[in-house]
């Protein structure tokens, strides 16, 4: 079952090293243009430099990435006692998928429906979702979402795509700095290459061609390899929750909110579950990081009965004669999954009434308490609230309100004295 | 020379059977490691099920039947031992509760109590838990099952006396017969 992650990760290998060849060939002729086409010294320096950057680029992105990327998209992490359909939801797809570690788990507040994963290793990893996906999917569609996440942590697609982006914006970077470098100093670069004759006017022309294409053929390999990973991801969350439609139709609903109003930056874009910059509608082509939502939901609804990643592949082969996706031992491997039943929510909450939850789970995090009544009524303390005990305004029962506010109450009181 | 190639065919057999009785005694720590998730889920349903009815009773008054059925279906839960008789016993708590929630629909105001709900969200997932952690212990069976069976690992199943695990099939509604109703 487990042989995708042995083929993602030749795969990765090797589109890692033709990146670092492009990046080493970069530098190299960035380096001859800049000493001048017989100076080999320039070569290896261009080289170096390159190198040097993608190392810095790489270490940031190694010990700290996670936290940078959850950081920079808002992310804030919750417990069980906060958000607890959230949390189970995590910890039934770590069973279901094996995963040694459960994933941190991070909510993000934003109205656009989406989600993401990250984490070099399982013990790394974090599972984030915006607050809009939490308000409108149900009990199973969230679980498809969070079981495609996880799909991408089992299959190590967090830590090489992390690796492969880094190394196709080390490309993206230099190229960028060697044409801005260009504008800007023509004047001065026309004289040397002119000094230098006609070596020098090839070398100026395959600089700037290099520096032109490198970035575009770094993109196409990335965008390529990260759609595949998509199709693989999908087809894990259909094995873990043997329930295709779950995910089919959370991707349906994402996919019809994105594009309204897009706040995201383009280094997160392509770790979502759906691209929220992608246009709606708009089928994989080559710039793509994501194929087409419609294509992967027929994928999925094409499954019948069958959760097993076997289905998955007659579904995308019935869809795309001639292509492969999932590699052959893992469909010898693969044991025919019955899918089951809906899970029965008994109790179909409003999208209004989940939007409050979710309200309440990020006001936790600001100074609010959750306090619940006998009676059924959630009650927002703040955490300095100084009774001991606290009337429901519903039935008037006295509820006590936890040491845990109190004590939170008298560490706030104490870094008050303190920063006087 | 003779007595060279009897010494390394008997070393050879001695390492044939240290590998299959190892890899016999992980399969089984596999299976048991495999139950034991199951079983943390059970416990955590048997220790949520008072409080359920706890929180229901208020609003439930005149459905003291289900209660009892459920009260008594976890009981006997509790006690079951062994793999099949804890299938059974779940399986019999299962239907007392999705009867339970069936009645729960007469009663709005139930179902707009939020520790109500957190209490049947929690349900519903220690249900898909054991679900799916059960899909890994029937998987870990069939390996440790296979083993005692195959050559020649059968041969050192059978000198230790390995016996084969049971699988955790829990019995659902729909695979019943369907319930008479009685008007």
């Amino acid at each position: 079952m487990w042989e995708a992650i042995r083929e993602n990760k030749t795969n990765s290998v090797i589109l890692l090293m033709v990146l670092a060849v492009v990046l080493a060939g970069l530098g190299a002729v960035i380096g001859l243009y800049f000493a001048g086409a017989s100076s080999i010294d320039g070569l290896f320096f261009g080289i170096a430099i390159a190198m040097v950057i993608w190392i810095i680029m790489l270490l940031t992105s190694f010990f700290g990435g996670e936290q940078i990327l959850l950081r920079t998209a808002g992310a804030r992490e919750v417990q069980h006692s906060e958000a607890p359909q959230l949390f189970n939801i995590v910890e039934e797809m770590q069973i279901a998928s094996g995963l040694s570690a459960l994933p941190k788990v991070y909510i993000i507040d934003t109205p656009e429906p989406n989600a993401f994963a990250v984490g070099r290793s399982p013990e790394r990893a974090a599972v984030a979702v915006t607050s809009g996906l939490m308000a409108k999917l149900n009990r199973d569609e969230l679980q498809g979402v969070v079981a495609h996440e996880v799909g991408h942590i089992v299959n190590r697609d967090t830590l090489f795509m992390t690796i492969v982006g880094v190394t196709v914006g080390a490309v993206v970077i230099i190229s960028d700095m060697f044409l801005r470098g260009l504008w800007y100093s023509s004047r001065s670069r026309r004289n040397l290459s002119r000094d230098n004759g006609k070596m020098g006017a090839i070398i100026m022309v395959v600089s700037i061609l290099a520096a032109i294409l490198a970035p575009l053929l770094a993109q196409i390999m990335y965008f390529a390899c990260s759609r595949k990973r998509e199709y693989l991801a999908d087809a894990s969350a259909a094995k873990f929750t043997r329930y295709p439609e779950g995910l089919a139709s959370a991707l349906q609903k994402i996919s019809g909110y994105q594009g309204d109003n897009v706040e995201t930056s383009r280094t997160h874009a392509p770790m979502y579950i759906v691209n929220p910059l992608a246009a709606k509608g708009k089928t994989g082509g080559l710039f793509s990081t994501h194929p087409s939502v419609e294509d992967r939901i027929r994928i999925l609804r094409g499954m019948g009965g069958d959760a097993s990643f076997a289905q998955y592949e007659e579904a995308y082969k019935s869809l795309h004669p001639g292509e492969k996706m999932i590699d052959n031992r893992t469909l010898v491997e693969s044991e025919p999954t019955e899918t089951r039943e809906a899970s029965a929510e008994s109790t179909k909450a409003s999208e209004k009434k989940k939007w409050r939850d979710v309200q309440n789970i990020l006001q936790q995090g600001e100074g609010y308490g959750m306090l619940m009544c006998m009676c059924g009524l959630n009650m927002k303390v703040p955490r300095n609230f100084e009774d001991e005990t606290i009337e429901c305004p519903k039935c008037g029962r006295e509820n006590r309100v936890p040491a845990e506010f109190l004590a939170a109450a008298a560490a706030l009181e104490q870094s008050k004295t303190i920063h006087q | 020379m003779g007595t060279i190639i009897l010494l390394a065919l008997i070393v050879l057999v001695a390492a044939i059977v240290v590998a299959a009785y190892n890899g016999l005694v992980r399969k089984r720590n596999q299976v048991e490691n495999a139950w034991s998730q199951i079983d943390v889920q059970l416990k955590r349903r048997h220790d949520l099920i008072p409080n359920l009815v706890e929180t229901a009773k208020g609003y439930m008054k005149h459905e003291r039947d289900t209660f009892e059925e459920i009260t008594k279906a976890r009981n006997l839960a509790m006690q079951a031992n062994g793999v099949a008789e804890n299938a059974k016993a779940e399986g019999q708590l299962n239907e007392a509760l999705s009867r339970f929630f069936l009645v729960v629909e007469n009663y709005p105001d139930l179902k707009a109590n939020e520790n109500f709900l957190l209490l049947q969200e929690e349900l519903t997932s220690t249900e898909n838990k054991v679900g799916f952690a059960r899909q890994f212990y029937n998987d870990q069976v069939l390996t440790l099952n296979n083993a005692i069976e195959q050559f020649p690992s059968n041969i050192i199943a059978g000198m230790f006396n390995f016996s084969k695990a049971e699988y955790f099939e829990l019995e659902t509604l729909e695979e019943r017969d369907v319930p008479q109703v009685e008007f």
